[in-house]
């Protein structure tokens, strides 16, 4: 059964333990990290690279999508692209004045500076 | 009505695939279209905002969930790999333990939750504790989800190991994708709810 | 391959001892087989469209006489809805949100998708049934369960859903009958995502020998993406009725902004309630009422060609057998399909262009909008090229399936300047839009069903429906469809509004349309009228329709090489597939079809 008969996954227990142990530690380092009070997107980013080679380990290892199908990855390269569209499109909408004239009234321009 | 349906133990030649793992793939798939809405109304929302709380909840318990969610699916995994040494005695045990941190990680959520309750302050009391309480809800209702599955699987459903170990040990699999999956979840869910 | 042969008749055999032990829930209602739930799907997605055509008709009296008692019945509905029988804006309102609601999720998708999908598919990729058998049966009875709920949201206090299908806070924050209008949705969503993920594996994993991709009937094809598009658009539409649901529950403020205030009145929450301090308090704010639109509006336009695919494929596969040739642009048409379906994740704003988003995003959408509107020209233009040169016969599915190319059309090309914001800008919330989209489902996707159910229904029952009847309700439904969705782009380049009760009649600028509200009204009962030919048709044709053999209409693909009605498990032996789907008028050959099933002559 495709590299996960009884041999093989005898040999990936000790994988198991060191990515679990891994992970433990990388949570300690992001409970760590938080301590530094980051500026927010730097903090964001800080965050979001830590999980995601969190996340990585866990798909990869525990999920064993190093080892898996085209079809597999297919759908998941597919949800992943979809996945940012709804992440980042809306997001956009809430910044997009580029192009839109700003013709500030004098008075409520002062409302409006600084954003 | 047992149908015979192909491919529902062995692989199909050409994806490699029994149906049953790419239909978890799939769920799997909606699910992260699920939890993403839910991230992106809180990337919207905390847009938005003029000012988004920080210091509001518990993060040493949320970091011990973290722990413990890590742990239960180390367990989970062992579990499965029990399974295909033919370890039926170890099967169940990691598979208890899993289980068992699983009903830990919900005590301690109850106990997070019933801090807020007690002050008054439910979803209803900030847009913050509104996308809290709603993505860790939800979370948590996938955790009892998982938690049926499996107290089903070392329950009633033990059975068909007699009759078909690979069917069995195949769905133990797919279980622990899910379980996977959910501990994945939360995995980004702490930092982004907790820490940022 | 001997084992499969001897194991598909061994199948059968033990299968139908299976039968006599069933007993009759087993059998009938709670079957795991993918023909008895494909005919639960579409019986009850036939019911629900009957259903949601007469609240139309309701809404068409109130159109055309704003203010006169509604005859006969006028006094079923009570005195909180219609007293006097004289229908309030708010039964109005009720009528609209239900009749979008049910003809969308309650009828054509368990028609298209649901029913057609279900018991065709496997049949036509060779399979014994779908890949997860008891998951198929379960996504049937949850959406049983939503349509119950829809059904039942009628009479709860304060009536049914009254904020548009599309559901948009703050309204339906606030407005009464949206509680369990979401709790229904959540059920659909959950039983097309289980039924999405059933499709894909079974065209995956259980296609018959000599199957290839590119072999695959277009029908299958269609419902592939189809599926694709619902296990991804749909979940963020659950996560924002979840949304909802929270904020009309526990008082969160997910979609109302700060300070929001409604008749002069801030708007209140369950807040206090909820602490237990028994007085409603403000909301906390800081909500947004645009999240739920880019969160509905991410499902509702993939679901719009959740709509439209399946149509697509039953017309492809009626017109390749009754043109007795080849469809034109196989690979085009594949191609299209998957193209298509991509697209329609990233088009979903031109539903948005007046919520005031910046140019930027604007031309982002707009661009899109116009390509997605190519593939759509592409798979039109192959069905039509397979029509040069044939030798049509025209029979009622035909017409059917025929009728949808020009209606589809307009449709289509109506749809143009919608998306394209500067006459977006004048089109918006007119009826313009309700002639646009009704034109792509209901004298398209519909006819196209139609056509699947005159086509089908030998396959399903062993008898072939009545032509006569078949060709009369064609006819008649054609020109009253036509009568009674034309006139509204009259209307809505007139600028009259959608979603108004008295069918326009208070706005001034109304004034020189507004007769057509009348005219609509009598072509909707006369379509009504229509469809008791296809009704008495389909019943009587149960029992006396003539009966038929396995390939009625001389068709290639693999279902009809499968008994009428196929038994448990679906083939005798096992179906090997030699050719692409459409071999029809084969140079050489002896008849003017050449089955996919039929092994090549030694």
């Amino acid at each position: 059964m495709s590299g996960h008969d009884a041999e093989h996954v005898q040999k990936a227990l000790k994988t198991y333990l060191m990515i679990g142990v891994s992970l433990l530690i990388f949570t300690g380092i992001t409970v760590g990290a938080n301590q530094f009070h980051f500026v927010v997107p730097v903090a964001i980013t800080v965050a979001l690279i830590i999980a995601t080679i969190k996340g990585s380990m866990v798909a990869s290892v525990f999920m064993h999508l190093n080892q898996e199908k085209r079809w597999i990855y297919g759908a998941l390269v597919l949800t992943v692209f979809f996945f940012i569209v709804l992440m980042t499109l809306p997001l956009f909408f809430t910044l997009d004045n580029i192009g839109t004239a700003v013709k500030a009234i004098p008075a409520a321009a002062e409302h409006t500076g600084g954003h | 009505m047992d149908m015979n349906i192909p491919y529902t133990v062995e692989e199909r030649p050409d994806t490699g695939l029994a149906n049953g793992k790419l239909g978890i793939w799939l769920f799997l798939a909606s699910e992260v279209m699920l939890f993403g809405a839910l991230f992106s109304t809180y990337i919207i929302l905390r847009v938005g905002a003029t000012e988004w709380p920080h210091g509001e909840l518990n993060i040493p318990l949320g970091a011990i969930n973290t722990v413990i969610l890590i742990c239960s699916s180390v367990t989970m995994v062992m579990a499965w790999a029990s399974l295909k040494m033919h370890q039926w005695g170890r099967h169940r045990m990691f598979l208890l333990i899993t289980v068992v941190l699983a009903i830990v990680f919900l005590v301690n959520k109850y106990f997070e939750y019933a801090a807020h309750f007690a002050t008054g302050e439910g979803p209803w009391h900030s847009t913050f504790l509104a996308v809290y309480f709603t993505m860790t809800g939800l979370h948590g209702l996938h955790i009892i989800g998982g938690v049926i599955v499996m107290l089903y699987f070392l329950g009633p459903g033990a059975k068909l190991y007699q009759k078909n170990p690979d069917q069995f040990t195949n769905r133990i699999e797919y279980t622990g994708l899910y379980w996977h999956f959910v501990d994945l979840v939360w995995i980004f869910l702490f930092p982004v709810l907790y820490l940022l | 391959m001997d084992h499969a042969t001897t194991h598909g008749t061994a199948a059968h055999d033990h299968a139908h001892d299976h039968a006599h032990e069933l007993g009759f829930w087993r059998k009938y209602v709670f079957s795991l087989d993918h023909k008895v739930i494909g005919i639960q799907y579409a019986v009850t997605g036939l019911l629900f469209l009957l259903f949601g055509f007469s609240l139309m008709m309701l809404m068409r009296w109130n159109m055309a006489y704003p203010g006169r008692p509604i005859p006969l019945i006028g006094n079923w509905f009570g005195v909180d809805k219609a007293p006097g029988g004289i229908m309030l804006p708010e039964f109005y309102n009720q009528l609209g949100a239900m009749h979008g609601t049910i003809m969308v999720f309650l009828g054509v998708v368990p028609l298209a998708v649901g029913g057609f999908g279900n018991f065709v598919m496997p049949l036509q990729i060779g399979a014994p049934d779908m890949a997860f058998p008891k998951l198929n049966m379960m996504s049937y009875w949850v959406y049983f369960c939503g349509g119950m709920t829809m059904l039942a949201s009628f009479f709860q206090k304060g009536g049914a859903a009254q904020s548009g299908w599309t559901s948009y806070p703050p309204l339906a924050d606030i407005n009464p009958g949206q509680t369990m209008w979401l709790i229904g949705m959540v059920f659909l969503i959950t039983s097309s995502l289980l039924g999405s993920i059933n499709f894909i594996v079974t065209i995956v994993q259980l296609r018959a020998k000599g199957l290839s991709y590119m072999r695959l009937p277009f029908f299958v094809w269609a419902q592939f993406v189809t599926s694709f598009l619902l296990l991804l658009a749909f979940p963020p539409l659950e996560a924002a009725g979840i949304l909802q649901l929270m904020d009309r529950v526990a008082g969160t403020s997910f979609f109302l902004p700060s300070g929001l205030v409604v008749s002069n009145k801030i708007v209140t929450t369950m807040t206090g309630v909820a602490a237990g301090t028994g007085a409603a308090s403000v909301a906390s704010g800081g909500g947004n009422p645009l999240l739920w639109q880019h969160l509905f509006w991410f499902l509702a336009h993939p679901e719009v060609y959740v709509l439209i695919l399946p149509a697509m494929g039953i017309v492809s596969e009626i017109v390749a057998n009754n043109t007795r040739k080849p469809l034109w642009g196989y690979k085009a048409l594949v191609y299209s399909a998957v193209f298509l379906g991509f697209m329609s994740f990233i088009v979903w704003a031109h539903h948005m262009f007046m919520t005031g988003m910046g140019t930027t995003m604007s031309a982002f959408f707009q661009t899109t909008t116009m390509i997605i509107s190519i593939p759509s020209v592409v798979i039109l233009t192959a069905l039509l090229m397979s029509l040069v040169g044939a030798s049509i016969r025209f029979n009622t599915p035909m017409l059917f399936a025929l009728a949808f190319l020009p209606m589809f059309g307009i449709g289509g090309l109506t749809g143009l300047p919608l998306g394209l914001a500067p006459s977006d800008i004048h089109l918006h919330d007119t009826y313009y839009v309700i002639g646009h989209f009704h034109y792509v489902v209901a004298p398209g996707t519909i006819f196209a069903l139609f056509a699947g159910v005159y086509y089908w229904f030998p396959k399903a029952t062993g008898r072939k429906m009545n032509e006569m009847l078949g060709q009369l309700h064609f006819w008649t439904s054609f020109v009253t469809i036509n009568l009674v969705f034309f006139p509204m782009f009259i209307e809505g380049l007139a600028g009259m509004n959608r979603r108004m009760y008295d069918g326009g009649a208070q706005y001034a600028h109304n004034k020189a349309v507004l007769h057509w509200n009348v005219v609509q009204g009598y072509a909707a009962w006369a379509l009504g009228l229509a469809q008791l030919f296809f009704i008495i048709n389909f019943f009587m044709s149960i029992k006396w329709g003539k009966a038929v053999d396995r390939n009625p209409w001389e068709a290639t693909t693999l279902e009809w090489s499968a008994p009428s009605p196929p038994p448990h498990g679906n083939f005798l032996s096992e179906p090997i597939v030699y050719r692409a789907p459409y071999e029809y008028s084969v140079p050489g050959a002896a008849k003017d079809f050449t089955p996919q099933f039929e092994p090549e002559r030694a």
